[in-house]
């Protein structure tokens, strides 16, 4: 026990010198765990993420419109991946966390729970949410553990181009036709508050933060991050001529901060409890990707095994 | 196993001739040569290499961290290795 106390503070003092800690060295279960937990969550989020976006590729309004959205579908596959990685350093199985999306025992973000009705949530989504996880994750990019910060560098060179191209989509419809204009103010109404609870529960409501706070997992408060992203995204909002949906926006002198509304949390509780519009929809389709893939990975290996086999042979008779 | 599970691999990628090949991550693949066009599409979709390495990641072998200690430190107090613990005056040009 008295070894454990010690093996702990040199691990809290090691993580306030600013160093970061690798794979393989000592860590507090309770720090593997949580790092799996938010790990596996953030690549769960990035491959639920997929399919309100992939909704629109087969109907994008141009050529240039659809390869972007397909670069970009492809990038959160590949984000999806470089954190699955990440999780793997840690001792967790690939098979593990897709079974634990698939069963519900693991949460990715709420966000992908709504629907995608309309072409102008392609450019919201790249905007908003896209733009909500940069806040985040370039938080994350100094987070303690070193897998997961460098896939983090990795993501945010990649989202910069999500959150530009979604901006230019709201930005033509925008400066459209009047009717472009409503579609573009109908999607920032159905976004813009999901888009602010992206950001968790508020602090004193949020139980594990003070630790992960300690770890330096994380680095900013829930409602940091969010005060951030309101005001960066506010002047976003007021050069399109569009309306932020919060009667209570307003720029606060004192402060130096936009003040905004109250947050519906019940909605939030709701959806994270699997009543949001889409979450049945989400894990069935995943859950049928994964299904309808399994031919694929059995033939895979059935090829390599044969390729190695073939090879044996080969070098035998030589 | 799993027959449908496929093994870990590390990847490494040269970002251009005259640089040395760098870890950026590793993927599941079933053989080598999967694993290549697997990185090929994760790792270097924006022109981040010019040459792939894939290694299994159960053939690497890699030191402990509790053996830092006897492995790394005894290079610590051998500072006369470093250029600049000779004195050297500064009239003396090109050294």
């Amino acid at each position: 026990m008295g070894t454990n106390v010690s093996l702990e503070e040199n691990f809290q003092t090691y993580v306030d010198g600013e160093n970061k800690i690798e794979p393989k060295d000592w860590m507090p279960e309770k720090y593997r765990k949580t790092l799996i937990r938010q790990i596996s969550q953030h690549a769960h989020s990035e491959i639920i993420g997929m399919q309100p976006e992939a909704n629109w590729i087969t109907r994008a309004p141009s050529l240039r419109a659809k390869l972007i959205l397909l670069a970009k579908v492809q990038d959160e596959a590949g984000h999806g991946l470089y954190l699955y990685s990440a999780a793997e350093t840690l001792g967790e199985s690939r098979e593990k966390m897709i079974s634990d999306l698939q069963s519900g025992k693991a949460k990715y973000s709420s966000i992908f729970n709504y629907p995608t009705p309309s072409w102008a949530d392609m450019g919201t989504i790249g905007w908003l949410v896209d733009g909500a996880a940069i806040q985040n994750q370039v938080m994350l990019t100094r987070t303690s553990y070193g897998p997961y910060a460098r896939a983090m560098v990795k993501i945010c060179k990649e989202e910069s181009f999500h959150q530009r191209q979604g901006y230019e989509v709201v930005m033509k419809l925008a400066q459209g036709t009047p009717e472009q204009k409503a579609m573009a103010q109908e999607s920032l109404n159905r976004w813009w508050w999901p888009s602010l609870m992206m950001f968790g529960p508020s602090d004193d409501e949020s139980p594990n933060s003070a630790q992960s706070m300690k770890w330096k997992i994380k680095r900013k408060s829930n409602d940091t991050l969010r005060q951030e992203f309101v005001d960066k995204t506010v002047p976003q909002v007021e050069y399109l001529g569009l309306t932020v949906p919060d009667a209570d926006l307003k720029w606060n002198e004192a402060r130096g901060h936009y003040d905004f509304g109250v947050i519906n949390w019940d909605e939030f509780y709701d959806v994270i409890q699997g009543n949001g519009p889409c979450n049945k929809e989400r894990i069935a389709h995943h859950v049928e990707a994964h299904e309808e893939g399994a031919w694929v990975r059995e033939a895979a290996n059935a090829f390599a095994q044969k390729q190695a086999q073939r090879k044996k042979n080969t070098g035998a008779a030589a | 196993m799993n027959k449908d599970h496929w093994k870990l691999w590390e990847v490494f990628l040269r970002s251009k001739n005259g640089l040395s090949h760098k870890h950026v991550g590793s993927l599941h693949a079933a053989d080598a040569e999967m694993a290549i066009q697997n990185a090929r599409d994760v790792y270097t979709r924006r022109s981040e290499g010019i040459s792939i390495w894939v290694v299994p990641s159960e053939s690497i072998t890699a030191s402990a961290p509790d053996e830092k200690e006897p492995l790394f430190a005894p290079s610590d107090d051998k500072v006369y290795r470093h250029p600049t613990f000779y004195d050297i005056p500064d009239d003396v040009e090109h050294m």
